[in-house]
């Protein structure tokens, strides 16, 4: 008796699991499909890809196994490419925040007209990295361009941004600097903006002046936002393909070849479609774990308010 | 009381105006000189000293570059790729954000996670087998190619979701008890109510399709099918010293945007903060 009111209880939950989910379907189907076809089959395919070698067409051939992974470990073009990348995350993640910081302070001063300056500080947001490249590719101009000219006043000789192995890399990161220092400003800017009067008004009656104040309330309460900055602005960094593309392709003598960008030469050129997905499996581990490592570790000393 | 960060002396203030401008300049310079520069003729072009104020405003630049490179024809294809992607994008995190702030169904919990882990994929570990699909599937060269990577949204359905979670439920029950159905009251009730919110992701996946890089670089071969920040690129190689003309073409294809920026300040930056408000 009880154990057939259970079922029958049982079936009837079945029935309107069911129901739920055949209402619930139409609306999350279309995205649910859309995933699938371009995120999740995909990287199975990714993977499965990279144990294979391929025709010029990229079709499956011959099962190599893990051939390309140990190829990676021995490569020196593509350790190059992995030092490439952090030198270029060490340039841009550290310039973005510091710039971004400056910039968000001085725009969180309550001064007539401010909303202006926020504006310009705010305006790269919508610049695209390809035309970003493209603006200084003329700055880098050697005879024309605007850098030379600034440092032939202070007594420098010109440099060959684009072209010197010394500065290519350098001269590849400042565009992305200026490009995310207008997110990263508003983000900061919308952090500071959520800390309480009160709390300054507090430090002003215990007799803080500005740079107490900056120093014990406003960074302390904005390093949630410097944190969400931390972890985007690094992967974006190991993603970085569009200023490289446009202004050095790689060059000079692959100075400026980060992952993604050997990743589509090997691919779209060389037609390496197994061992680019290596490659591209390579930087899938390398971004989980750096989040991963982000989340864990420094998210501990990061204070919520 | 409010005004702790408000500076009272004039020399103090005077300063902070310096310090302000001095940060707009170098924030604004890149485009400053651009467009300075798509202005300039030849001969103003290779004088030294640069010419960093304008000296003349030869609008011919931008006849030129339009005659060099098909760059309407570009911001045109663009223009359907992010009408496109927003549009389609608008429509499925919708639906998707519908059922998980107003539908009950088992497993809520694992495909939200399923969600969210398209946020943790990077987009280059997936291009290879995409690359080769939208090629076997003859879609290189079409707007279909360029659009239906991105058709579906996690961040787009997060946001809508959240959204969609402060509106009152109650009268959701009372609307469905009285036989209103799920999409109709998704349609004329909850879209309506959420006017800021979709906004705020059209602007946001309209601006970022417009500005992609490396898919339409490698699903487009034709020229009249390139998008504009991969066209804007055959200005450089054919006239590699006419700077007057290439930085026509930038100033030329950045103006949507711009545009953009000016008029949709608020949802972009919306948008844009969305990912950090999360924490």
């Amino acid at each position: 008796m009880e154990l057939s009111l259970r079922r029958s209880t049982l079936a009837r939950q079945r029935r309107r699991d069911l129901a739920d989910w055949l209402r619930s379907l139409p609306y999350l189907a279309p995205s649910l499909i859309a995933f699938a076809i371009f995120v999740f089959i995909p990287l199975i395919r990714s993977v499965i890809l990279s144990l294979y070698g391929t025709n010029p067409i990229g079709q499956m051939t011959t099962f190599v196994g893990l051939k390309y992974y140990r190829r990676l470990l021995t490569s020196p073009v593509y350790h190059n490419s992995l030092v490439v990348t952090l030198k270029f995350v060490l340039y841009t993640v550290p310039g973005v925040l510091i710039v971004s910081l400056i910039l968000a302070t001085l725009g969180n001063l309550r001064l007539k007209g401010i909303s202006i300056y926020r504006i310009a500080f705010a305006l790269t947001i919508s610049i695209s990295g390809a035309t970003a490249a493209l603006l200084f590719m003329f700055l880098y101009h050697p005879v024309i361009g605007v850098f030379n000219y600034l440092l032939s006043l202070v007594g420098i000789s010109p440099i060959a941004w684009l072209i010197d192995t010394k500065w290519a890399l350098f001269a590849v990161a400042v565009p992305r600097i200026w490009l995310q220092s207008g997110f990263a400003t508003v983000v900061l800017l919308a952090g500071m903006q959520g800390i309480s009067d009160e709390l300054y008004e507090a430090a002003r009656i215990d007799g803080a002046g500005f740079w107490q104040s900056w120093r014990h309330i406003t960074f302390p309460l904005i390093t949630p936002s410097l944190f969400f900055l931390l972890v985007v602005t690094t992967l974006s960094a190991f993603q970085t393909f569009t200023e490289v593309n446009v202004l050095t392709h790689g060059g000079p003598i692959d100075s400026t070849q980060v992952v993604v960008h050997e990743i589509y030469r090997n691919f779209y050129f060389n037609g390496q479609y197994g061992y680019a997905s290596a490659q591209a499996l390579v930087l899938f581990v390398i971004i989980m774990v750096l989040t991963i490592i982000q989340f864990g570790v420094i998210e501990k000393r990061v204070y919520y308010a | 009381m409010k005004d702790f960060t408000r500076v009272r002396r004039g020399a103090g203030k005077l300063v902070l105006y310096l310090m302000l401008t001095m940060a707009a300049i170098v924030m604004v310079f890149p485009l400053y000189t651009g467009v300075v520069t798509s202005f300039l003729g030849a001969e103003n072009l290779s004088t030294y000293p640069p010419k960093v104020f304008p000296v003349e405003l030869r609008w011919q630049n931008y006849v030129e570059a339009t005659r060099q490179a098909p760059l309407l024809r570009f911001i045109l294809n663009s223009f359907i790729q992010s009408s496109g992607v927003m549009i389609s994008q608008l429509v499925f995190a919708s639906l998707a954000a519908y059922a998980f702030a107003f539908l009950h169904f088992r497993g809520k919990q694992i495909v939200f996670l399923v969600f969210l882990s398209t946020m943790m994929i990077p987009w280059e570990s997936t291009i290879i087998p995409n690359y080769l699909f939208i090629q076997r599937i003859g879609w290189d060269d079409t707007y279909m190619g360029l659009i239906s990577p991105f058709m579906a949204t996690a961040f787009g359905t997060f946001l809508l979701r959240q959204f969609f979670l402060n509106l009152p439920k109650d009268l959701h029950d009372a609307a469905i008890i009285d036989g209103c159905s799920n999409l109709r009251y998704l349609l004329t009730i909850v879209l309506p109510l959420s006017r800021p919110a979709l906004g705020t992701l059209a602007v946001y996946s309209f601006l970022q399709t417009y500005n992609q890089y490396l898919w339409p670089l490698l699903i487009t071969n034709q020229t009249n099918m390139r998008t504009v920040q991969i066209g804007i690129q055959m200005l450089q190689v054919f006239e590699r010293e006419s700077w007057q003309v290439v930085m026509a073409g930038v100033v030329t294809v950045m103006i949507p945007t711009l545009v953009l920026f000016i008029v949709a300040n608020r949802q972009l930056i919306r948008g844009l903060t969305a990912g950090a408000l999360k924490g």
